[in-house]
């Protein structure tokens, strides 16, 4: 049975076994069907040219958790940014670990999607919210909507912020052989109200992971929220993560993606800017190597005048190692005055890496600025000569030279641990010697 | 120190230098001028190691080292510095943290232990004062939307740092206003002793008056043609490079 049959059989199976809402069990039931006609998507698809899900799709995955499996906090302690204090949303093998996790419902609600899902309070939150940004008709999406239970459940109400950073992290433990994870989380910021949040999936075994996530993040009236997602995984681990943002008036929302590792890596991050003056950010930087490959998708719908988009990608590939970068831009007739900024730059390090980089710009509106950029080179030989002219050997030059071209996607990062780290994970993956304090 | 024996160099086939004969001594300052392509930047890069020229003929000893096969990094390591006409922005690297990757680097190289992080402070705080360097300037990321005076400066902070054998300052007074000059010149002057040497590259006489040099030797189509004291490069300014261009054509 390959892995579609295997899903969709189980799906009642898996239904009966949840206590769910109403409401949301249609949902679920229309996902399912979506997903059974649509399938996994092919590299017939334009937006699968250069990503092939085919050798996943071979693997027997176990698609539901079977055991509560627990980890010592000081074995994946690193995994965490433990030099400051935060919220943490932890979950081993797709279940909740309340024992690693810091939820808090002291004036914000940082928990669990499975109470969302089943506990009457929030019943008029999941009826407005869930499954509305993402409802389209995207086939891992609506796979993952049909078993969407768990996965991180925020609300911060107007005029809130968490007294700190909220973590989310999933491990999957290989516990049981090769598993498939599809956490779903909800996340809403009303008006006036922040928040930060770091996200991290992290396998800690050489058994196969597929990861498909889905996120939903409401960003209501000047809401300002900045969210990291660190995808330094195993390379036995794949993540699929599908990220949906809507943004009412004079919102910011900045989405960093650090990649530095894995198997597969597809972000289809997808903004929606459904009000005025809205500020949307994303920025990347990979670093990959081995026969690793890394896609990134964006795309930001501009539907409402006066508002701007920023992207910044920057890809630094060895090895056999494959990226894809795909920058969507849809401009409205009625998004007139929109700015529209996209930069992707990429460093081939190796013969035999690829990248295959391509901006999409849809424009309706005639008085826009919309820029767009995208280079693939190598290593600037002046500068080696110059660094090398000093001491510093061809190998920690090129080094340091890659590390200087990365990092420069940090200065927006506003949480000085969190740069550190980082920083770090930069330098150490590139080998530059870090005898010097950053 | 320095020996240069009908050194013939050039890029991609195209003959640059075209047999230089140079011998530099500890302690000495030379001065080398000529006009524009005469080949002045080459033999600066040819020195420092830079690959894109080849040495097709003709040897270069530096203490007594043939320099042929000796990477740029090693020729640093051995003593040798270059201060660039146009040095590179690296965005991202902090001149502080360079220079700590650089002279950790060298250390390396001679088997010595990083140095200890408040000696490396020291040292910093004590060259900095000396070319009058803000501090604040060292936090930036190196050469990254410096002027063309801070960008020398910087040169010549590196210099200091590094304190090497023998230094080569391609074109440094280009692009600086007097003041930026002085401080340059007095730096270097500073740095000077009976161990060390300086070549200076130059179009103008002007930096001359700061750094006064010890010979002065004219460069014409890949070639000394004419050698003498620091009263040449008066004459040269005098005069231009019209007469020494038409004496090497007799």
């Amino acid at each position: 049975m390959d892995l579609k049959e295997k899903l969709v059989s189980s799906f009642m199976a898996f239904e009966n076994n949840v206590d769910i809402d109403h409401f949301v069990h249609d949902i679920r039931s229309e996902a399912i069907k979506n997903f059974e006609n649509k399938g996994f998507p092919n590299k017939k698809q334009e937006a699968w040219k250069y990503t092939s899900l085919n050798s996943l799709l071979k693997i027997d995955f176990s698609i539901f958790p079977k055991e509560v499996n627990a980890l010592e906090y000081k074995d994946v302690k690193k995994y965490f940014l433990h030099e400051i204090d935060t919220y943490k949303i932890v979950f081993i093998d797709g279940i909740y670990s309340s024992y690693l996790s810091e939820t808090t419902h002291d004036g914000v609600d940082i928990c669990l999607m499975s109470s969302a899902l089943t506990k009457p309070m929030y019943k008029a939150v999941i009826d407005t919210y869930f499954n509305k940004v993402a409802s389209g008709e995207d086939s891992l999406t609506t796979l993952n909507t049909a078993f969407s239970q768990e996965g991180a459940y925020i609300y911060i109400p107007k005029n809130k912020a968490p007294k700190k950073p909220v973590e989310i992290l999933h491990f999957a433990t290989g516990n049981e052989a090769n598993l498939m994870l599809q956490p779903r989380n909800l996340i809403i910021v009303e008006e006036n109200a922040e928040l930060q949040v770091i996200e991290r999936h992290q396998s800690l075994t050489s058994n196969e992971v597929l990861t498909n996530s889905v996120t939903e993040i409401y960003a209501a009236k000047h809401a300002n929220i900045d969210y990291y997602k660190v995808q330094n995984n195993v390379k036995s681990a794949s993540l699929i993560d599908n990220t949906y943002i809507s943004q009412k008036d004079t919102s910011t929302v900045k989405v960093h993606t650090f990649s530095f590792g894995g198997k597969l890596t597809r972000n289809n991050l997808n903004f929606y800017q459904d009000g005025e003056h809205v500020n949307s950010t994303m920025k990347g930087v990979s670093i990959l190597g081995e026969k690793q490959h890394i896609d990134h998708h964006t795309l930001v719908h501009h539907r409402q005048p006066n508002c701007e988009s920023h992207q910044d990608y920057k890809g630094i590939y060895g090895e056999k190692s494959t990226g894809v970068f795909n920058g969507k831009i849809i401009v409205d007739k009625i998004a007139q005055k929109t700015n529209a900024f996209q930069q992707n730059n990429n460093i081939l390090i190796s013969d035999k890496a690829t990248i295959n980089t391509k901006p999409q710009l849809e424009i309706f509106a005639d008085d826009v600025k919309c820029s767009h950029g995208c280079t693939i080179g190598q290593l600037d030989e002046e500068a080696l000569y110059y660094l090398r002219s000093r001491g510093i050997p061809k190998k920690e030059a090129s080094a340091l030279l890659m590390y200087a071209f990365a990092n420069n996607v940090l200065e927006s990062v506003r949480l000085p641990a969190l740069k550190t780290r980082i920083n770090k994970l930069i330098a150490n993956k590139l080998g530059v010697r870090l005898g010097f304090e950053l | 120190m320095l020996k240069i024996k009908n050194l013939h160099a050039g890029v991609e086939g195209n003959e640059i230098l075209n047999g230089i004969n140079l011998e530099v001594a500890p302690g000495e300052v030379h001065a080398i001028m000529g006009p524009n392509g005469s080949g002045k930047s080459t033999l600066a890069s040819v020195i420092a190691g830079k690959e894109e020229f080849e040495v097709t003929e003709g040897v270069i000893f530096f203490e007594g080292k043939d320099l042929e096969d000796m990477a740029p990094e090693e020729r640093a390591h051995n003593g040798i510095f270059l201060s660039f006409q146009y040095p590179v922005e690296i965005p991202g690297v902090s001149v502080t943290n360079f220079m700590k990757t650089a002279i950790n680097e060298s250390r390396k190289a001679r088997g010595k232990e990083d140095m200890p992080a408040n000696e490396m402070l020291k040292l910093i705080r004590e060259k900095s004062a000396m070319l009058d360097i803000d501090r604040r300037f060292l936090s930036r990321s190196l050469n990254e939307g410096f002027s063309g005076g801070e960008k020398k400066r910087n040169e010549i902070f590196q210099m200091a740092m590094l304190e090497p054998k023998l230094a080569i300052l391609d074109e440094t007074d280009s692009g600086l206003d007097i003041d930026a000059l002085r401080i340059v010149a007095n730096g270097v002057n500073k740095l000077k002793s009976k161990d060390n040497a300086v070549i200076v590259i130059t179009h103008y006489q002007r930096l001359l008056e700061y750094i006064v040099p010890d010979f002065v030797h004219v460069l014409h189509e890949g070639k000394i043609v004419k050698s003498g004291n620091k009263d040449l490069a008066l004459e040269l300014e005098e005069k231009g490079y019209d007469w020494i261009k038409n004496e090497a054509v007799v």
